[in-house]
């Protein structure tokens, strides 16, 4: 939402007039930048038009923004694993929020690409395991891709069964090793 | 000169040979007939670098053919004139003698002659002169030699195989005889390698490595090590295999989602699809001797089967129907008959089956559960697979029968992914 930097009122009081109006609107979500601390408000002021200016502000007062910091932050909190049943390569409804989220970075930050890596337990071929891992890694990029995720943002490759996030031959070993991570390179 | 050391029996099941480097043979299941065969110390042998009888008489053994008698204290070489009733009298069928020389050009001359003391007459015999680094090579042929001479079958002593280790973090691919000796690195890498498979020359080999966070296939000359990528697509290059002829690759690419069969040629160029399903297609292999076909592992029908294509992309049949999980295939050198891997229950195990009668029934040929990647001898006599025994995993061979089996136990790392080198090198 778009104000006059004539305006001057407070970034605050703004926000929450553009809340107001859209409470209204039923399908625009209230607060857009929800779950997205990229988008701080110090850099996205200008883009709402705000005007940086509140009343009462030096005009020589710079604020200072550390972006290396927020995104690392960001990604530092981002869920990047996403764990399968045997045989299986559907992403269950308890990894919804961990897809969701990655979606989110991905549609922030266009030029942000991830790697979505593959894998199975120990069990079977290596080759046909291979192939289930690129299964697995696909599947997760179509949830993504749903999510508005663009194709070229996300590459889906597989390891198999040859790297192992845990040792072990028992189900608690096999079933963490059946997985999906999303790495970004 | 009578020897006055007792001969030793032979009795084989389940002993083993002494250890002579990286890998020790253990035979076990040895078949009813063996032909006793004396091959004494060749004539200087003790200045060379290589015991060239040692290797001839332990490639022998292997096969499970022969049953070596011990003959050391016997003095001969090619040029003896051996009396037939002595070695009769010792119940020897064959007896091989021969020598090695050093030349002024550094050079080693090696010959041997073969006589079958049964007949009373002399076979034949061989003389080369060889870089004393390809003493091990030398002795391997006249092992072949002998084979020939005495099976009619053509012996793989001289043969080399290919398999990946694991070991420290690190995997290596590796390049030793087909007696599991002389081991040389062909790759060493931080990232795994699976897959390898041998050029029908025996130049090079293909390979899946994962140094670059992703799986891509290399081809690498063996001689020069000079490597280049053949399949680098988006997303996952795996499961190459080399056409008869050479001129042609199959890999499973996901470059347009999932994992399907593609062609290409050897340089990785002129890519086009050979299968079209919504399943996972992998695992191909030509079929032999003429490559018209294609088999390959498939789950189109539920659960990962083994199927045949033709190479224009129609005519797919499915080959294997018992149990619900068949992988990892492999094709005699006849054609004839499909090696590969069958999962029941928990258990890998390696069978074969017979392509050239309709309706024959699948035979296992192993009692071990962690079968894997079986691949043919040249001369369609053999097999060799990875499985896993004592806790670690091991590479075997076998006789198409599945009596006949030699273990390679590897001292150091984890070996597996063997594949077996063609014949000429």
């Amino acid at each position: 939402m778009n104000a006059t930097p004539k305006t001057h009122l407070p970034k605050i009081a703004l926000a929450a007039l553009a809340a107001a109006v859209l409470a209204g609107c039923s399908s625009v979500p209230l607060d857009e930048n929800k779950g997205a601390p990229v988008e701080s408000r110090s850099t996205t002021g200008a883009g709402a038009g705000a005007g940086g200016a509140s009343a009462g502000t030096a005009q020589s007062k710079v604020t200072s923004v550390d972006l290396a910091k927020t995104d690392a932050a960001a990604m530092s909190n981002l869920p990047r694993v996403v764990f399968f049943d045997f045989d299986s390569y559907v992403v269950k409804d308890e990894y919804r929020s961990t897809v969701e989220a990655n979606a989110k970075v991905l549609t922030a930050d266009r030029s942000k690409k991830v790697v979505i890596e593959g894998h199975t337990d120990e069990r079977g071929g290596r080759e046909y395991n291979l192939a289930l891992g690129q299964k697995r890694a696909e599947a997760v990029a179509k949830s993504l891709a749903l999510l508005g995720a663009a194709n070229n943002q996300m590459e889906a490759v597989s390891f198999g069964k040859e790297r192992p996030a845990v040792q072990g031959s028992d189900e608690a070993a096999w079933a963490k090793n059946r997985r999906a991570e999303l790495v970004y390179r | 000169m009578l020897t006055r050391r007792n001969l030793i029996a032979g009795g084989l099941a389940g002993a083993a040979l002494p250890a002579l480097g990286q890998f020790r043979v253990e035979i076990s299941g040895v078949g009813a007939t063996q032909l006793p065969i004396a091959i004494p110390r060749f004539r200087n042998e003790d200045a060379v670098a290589q015991q060239v009888s040692a290797i001839v008489r332990a490639d022998l053994e292997r096969s499970g053919y022969f049953r070596p008698v011990d003959a050391n204290g016997m003095a001969m070489d090619e040029t003896a004139r051996p009396v037939m009733t002595e070695w009769r009298a010792r119940s020897v069928d064959a007896l091989a003698a021969g020598s090695v020389q050093r030349l002024a050009d550094g050079r080693v001359d090696v010959r041997f002659k073969l006589w079958d003391v049964v007949k009373g007459s002399e076979l034949g015999g061989q003389a080369s002169a060889v870089d004393p680094a390809d003493l091990r090579l030398a002795a391997h042929r006249i092992a072949d030699y002998i084979y020939e001479k005495l099976t009619g079958d053509k012996g793989v002593f001289s043969t080399r195989i290919a398999y990946v280790t694991r070991g420290g973090g690190r995997y290596t691919l590796r390049v030793a005889d087909a007696d599991g000796e002389g081991g040389q690195v062909a790759l060493n890498s931080p990232e795994p390698i699976i897959s390898p498979a041998w050029s029908p020359d025996g130049r090079e080999l293909a390979y899946v490595s994962f140094e670059s966070q992703k799986a891509v296939v290399y081809a690498q000359e063996v001689m020069t090590g000079k490597r280049r990528p053949i399949a680098n697509f988006r997303g996952s290059n795996s499961a190459p295999a080399w056409s008869p002829d050479g001129g042609t690759l199959a890999a499973t690419l996901s470059r347009e989602g999932g994992s399907q069969l593609f062609l290409m040629d050897r340089n990785g160029g002129n890519v086009r699809r050979l299968t079209s399903s919504q399943a996972i297609d992998t695992e191909p292999v030509f079929e032999q001797p003429e490559g018209k076909r294609v088999y390959f592992v498939s789950d189109r029908g539920g659960g990962p089967q083994i199927y045949r294509v033709a190479l224009g992309g129609g005519g797919v049949e499915r080959i294997t129907f018992a149990g619900s999980y068949n992988i990892s295939p492999a094709i005699s050198p006849d054609g004839r008959t499909l090696a590969y891997v069958a999962r029941q229950g928990n258990v890998f195990r390696l069978h074969t089956l017979d392509l050239s009668s309709p309706g024959a029934q699948p035979v296992p040929l192993t009692d071990t559960s962690d079968d894997e990647s079986p691949s043919f001898a040249p001369n369609g006599k053999l097999i060799i697979y990875a499985t896993r025994a004592g806790g670690r995993d091991v590479l075997m061979t076998t006789t198409l029968d599945g009596r006949i089996k030699a273990r390679l136990v590897s001292t150091t790392a984890d070996v597996r992914e063997p594949t077996w080198g063609p014949y000429g090198r």
